[in-house]
């Protein structure tokens, strides 16, 4: 496979400017000829369909929800990132392109992200124009707050609800393309296959899941916008429904999958109290402004933390760390706890979490203080323990949170098959090994409402291939494959539920490929995962029929596609001998800090598919740095 | 603990459905609701039997899917909180516990707990939007909100749509839902614009849904898991009142 990136010639900040003139253009009364699917409905995926629609494409937009309001997106707290400078504090697209660069410790894509810079400011616009209700100051301007990993504040929140409000503000848009006839929607349908059709992607087979029927739906083009993989790991901050199996299935056609091994782990989440879990819940990583983190330095110590005085606890952070404290960023926040935890000083139920104390933020600012900052994450913190964090130290533990890697899409967004292009968490582009903390919403909507609406336009203008009528044998043998799938997953009739064999997947990736990953580890799950997913195939029980509401044969697909994933990702991990972002590799460290290694691994890795059986190839697009200076982070 | 749940089965929208009981053992207070249903539905599995379905996505709260009515009040009655973000430590070995779907015409049932709330999406398609197309809009700071006015419509944004405000209603009534929208939007000056087209739009959707009227019990509020306010409810009556007067047209309208 040829990867070309085809990022525009010139200079950085010119590039998207030329491109946008470069593409060429659809007739407006050309547009209603084109007939574009989506795929997911959360900020990417709504907000492109609402774009595209405005412009006069006919599209139609799927999604797994009971509504397209929904979506994951809806979940994400803290704020959105655009380069405004409104306080004047210094902030520029290039000051945001940097930070975000840097961020992903230097393993995305320079123009890109430049790109996503550029377009942030846009987005604002268009999010208040939309009736986005973000906060204001007194005298009616919009307000700002600091976010992790950067030295201004460029962040645009809506109370704790930005996620969903932003979400909303693109469902309107969604809606009122639908009201005028110009989206279709289809809730509560999953995609179950791609149709592609002398080498483009033209249409995608659907699961009704209300009714089991399983339709085909041909189209000019097809966008994936299906959100992160996290759920690979079973338990991770992400909804119930959230899966792999759009991209999957895309990349089991052809479409190259980069950099899986690039997980987020979040810092601050609530601990897992059983073996019941089914999910776990993010705290504003906010928290980590007022709260200390610490353990006890005694191993196996039961006392509760109001009887282990001061001299026998360790700030773990503030010790390692002295000049970033308690605010070192996510990636190390949370290795800290692990191997605090790995020592066997880890607190609470089964002794994996630590304690983020505001004992002393309360003395120094009073309880009122900080309920007034922090008011709705106690809240959420006491419904979910029991506990009330005024009182008692919270206990925190880190939980996969993002996906930084996904289908390999070049600056157009395309991915390796003509006509597929990916928006949003699915793809792979902007965030690099990590991604900063306000960056996902902001990636979304400029590839949904800035972006792909000019690319896609490009693509119809110059490829100009014929959509397939319904009865091409490729539609047909697609549906074929799915409704043989299905059968097959209901007639096992084995003896272990789908849950159970997720729950042992998730803990099994946790355990190998979490946090700190070792080729020993990652060596060890390549063999475990096979040898699992032959066991699902033989003993796993579907119950239910495939012509109906089915919930259990809903998850068996998921799960057996996260059960193939998982082996690319482990495999992914094991080739990338080095340690960036989220990605951390107990070989290659130094002094207990990631080690990067530029010389042989500045370069995305997209696989491609080679067949059931055959390992699959790994192609690499060197990451060349036109305009920035790769250094090392350091948080000392 | 040890509890006996009576749960609405119902095989699909033309089955009469009828409440059936099982036993839900070993639970441990700390599991949330849903998590509860998560092992039932493992034992029923494994005993081969169809699990109960049940609607839920986030499970934090947010996302407005999951949608129980337990022991009779929409969401099971703590205050401010969805089925997912209720934990089993709110309840009492031995106790038995009903659960119901939302029950109202605009909310068929589609099996067992999970119902079809698409009336509150064809709302929204009437007119719950600002009629802006993608570029083209102004700064942001070119348009100031005074930060009350802000604040008023940040609460009524909060709605996550979930229903429980029509399941709680002795008439099924959508006002909670419908009014938090309504003032959401007409209280921002992006939105005034369109605020007359936008409230008789809505309203003539929501009756066209089969939603019933609103009496003013406040139950809708009760239950809401964003608390919205019954006092959007009396914001939108004035609203739509106002734009009755003036007569906006509304034929033929689909929101342009």
């Amino acid at each position: 496979m040829k990867l070309d990136s085809k990022i525009p010639s010139g200079p950085l900040a010119q590039k998207w400017d030329k491109h946008k003139f470069d593409m060429k253009l659809v007739n407006p009364a050309n547009k209603r000829k084109f007939d574009v699917i989506v795929v997911g409905s959360g900020l990417a995926g709504a907000s492109s369909a609402a774009t595209m629609a405005e412009l006069g494409y006919r599209v139609k937009c799927f999604c797994f929800q009971d509504s397209p309001r929904r979506a994951h997106s809806i979940a994400a707290q803290g704020g959105i990132n655009a380069a405004k400078n409104y306080q004047n504090d210094g902030d520029s697209v290039y000051r945001l392109f940097y930070d975000t660069i840097k961020g992903g410790d230097f393993r995305a894509r320079e123009a890109n992200v430049y790109r996503l810079a550029q377009v942030s400011v846009n987005i604002i616009d268009q999010c208040v124009a939309q009736g986005v209700p973000f906060a204001r100051e007194y005298g009616g301007l919009l307000a700002n707050r600091s976010f992790g990993g950067a030295q201004v504040s460029r962040t645009f929140y809506a109370r704790g609800q930005t996620g969903q409000q932003l979400l909303l503000g693109a469902y309107q848009a969604l809606c009122r393309q639908i009201g005028k006839g110009n989206v279709k929607m289809y809730p509560r349908t999953e995609m179950v296959d791609l149709v592609v059709v002398d080498g483009h992607a033209k249409g995608v087979i659907i699961r009704d899941l209300v009714t089991g029927e399983i339709t085909a739906h041909a189209a000019d083009a097809v966008v994936l916008a299906t959100g992160g993989y996290g759920n690979v790991f079973y338990l991770s901050t992400n909804a119930k429904g959230c899966n792999v199996t759009a991209t999957w299935r895309a990349y089991k056609k052809g479409a190259a999958f980069a950099n899986p091994c690039y997980t987020q782990i979040h810092p601050t989440c609530i601990p897992v109290s059983g073996e019941h879990q089914s999910k776990l819940t993010l705290m504003s990583e906010s928290l980590r402004n007022d709260g200390r983190v610490w353990v006890p330095k005694k191993k196996g110590d039961t006392r509760r933390p109001d009887q282990i005085p001061e001299e026998e606890r360790d700030y773990v952070l503030e010790r390692k760390y002295p000049s970033f404290g308690n605010l070192a960023p996510r990636d190390i926040s949370s290795r800290a706890a692990k191997e605090v935890c790995d020592e066997g000083r880890g607190v609470g139920p089964g002794g994996l979490g630590v304690y983020l104390d505001f004992a002393d933020a309360i003395k120094r600012l009073g309880e009122d203080t900080i309920r007034e900052r922090y008011a709705n994450l106690f809240d959420m913190y006491e419904k979910i323990t029991g506990e009330n964090a005024y009182k008692t130290p919270m206990r925190i533990y880190p939980a996969v949170h993002y996906t930084m890697g996904g289908s390999w899409v070049d600056y157009n967004l395309m991915s390796s098959i003509p006509g597929l292009f990916v928006i949003g968490e699915a793809n792979f582009s902007d965030h690099g090994a990590n991604r900063l903390g306000a960056s996902a919403l902001m990636q979304g909507l400029a590839d949904g409402y800035f972006i792909l609406p000019y690319t896609i336009g490009n693509y119809f203008a110059s490829e100009k291939q014929p959509k397939p009528k319904l009865d091409h044998p490729e539609f047909k043998k697609a549906m074929e494959g799915v409704q043989a799938l299905t059968k097959k997953l209901l007639s096992i009739n084995g003896k272990r539920t789908v849950t159970s064999f997720h729950r042992e997947l998730g803990k099994l990736m946790w355990d190998k490929c979490g946090m700190a990953r070792s080729a020993e580890s990652l060596k060890e799950a390549l063999k475990r995962i096979p040898e699992l997913r032959a066991e699902f195939w033989k003993n796993v029980k579907v119950t239910g029929e495939g012509a109906a509401l089915n919930q259990d044969l809903e998850a068996a697909g998921r799960v057996a596609d996260f059960l193939e994933f998982a082996e690319l990702l482990c495999l992914d991990a094991l080739t990338r001998e080095e340690s960036c972002g989220g990605h951390f590799r107990v070989e290659y460290q130094e002094e207990g800090e990631a080690k990067r290694d530029d010389e042989h691994f500045a370069f995305v890795s997209a696989w491609e598919y080679q067949g059931p059986d055959k390992p699959p190839i790994l192609n690499k697009e060197p990451l060349v740095y036109e305009e920035v200076h790769m250094s090392t982070r350091s948080y000392k | 603990m040890n509890l006996t749940l009576r749960v609405w089965r119902q095989k699909d929208a033309n089955d009469p459905g009828k409440m059936v009981e099982y036993p839900a053992n070993n639970i441990i207070p700390d599991m949330s609701f849903l998590e509860m249903l998560d092992v039932v539905n493992e034992g029923l599995i494994a005993k081969g039997e169809d699990p109960i379905a049940f609607d839920s996505d986030c499970r934090e709260g947010i996302c407005g899917t999951c949608s129980l009515v337990i022991n009779g009040v929409a969401h099971g009655g703590q205050r401010g909180t969805t089925a997912c973000q209720l934990h089993m430590r709110f309840f009492k070995d031995g106790d038995t516990i009903t659960i119901e779907p939302w029950r109202a015409r605009a909310f068929p049932v589609l099996k067992d707990l999970v119902t079809d709330r698409g009336a509150f999406d064809r709302i929204v398609q009437a007119g719950g939007f600002v009629s802006v197309n993608t570029g083209g809009t102004p700064d942001g700071n070119a348009i100031p909100v005074g930060k009350v006015e802000s604040d008023l419509a940040m609460d009524a944004a909060a709605c996550i749509g979930c229903g429980a405000c029509v399941a709680a209603c002795k008439n099924a009534s959508a006002m909670l839902f419908v009014s938090a929208k309504v003032s959401h939007l007409s209280l921002l000056p992006q939105g005034k614009v369109e605020k007359n087209q936008r409230v008789l739009s809505m309203v003539k959707q929501m009756d066209k849904e089969g939603f019933g009227n609103c009496t003013v019990t406040g139950s809708c509020e009760a239950v809401c898991p964003k608390e919205i306010s019954l006092n959007f409810i009396a914001r939108m009556n004035r609203e739509y009142g106002m734009a009755t007067l003036k007569g906006a047209d509304i034929k033929g309208r689909s929101g342009d």
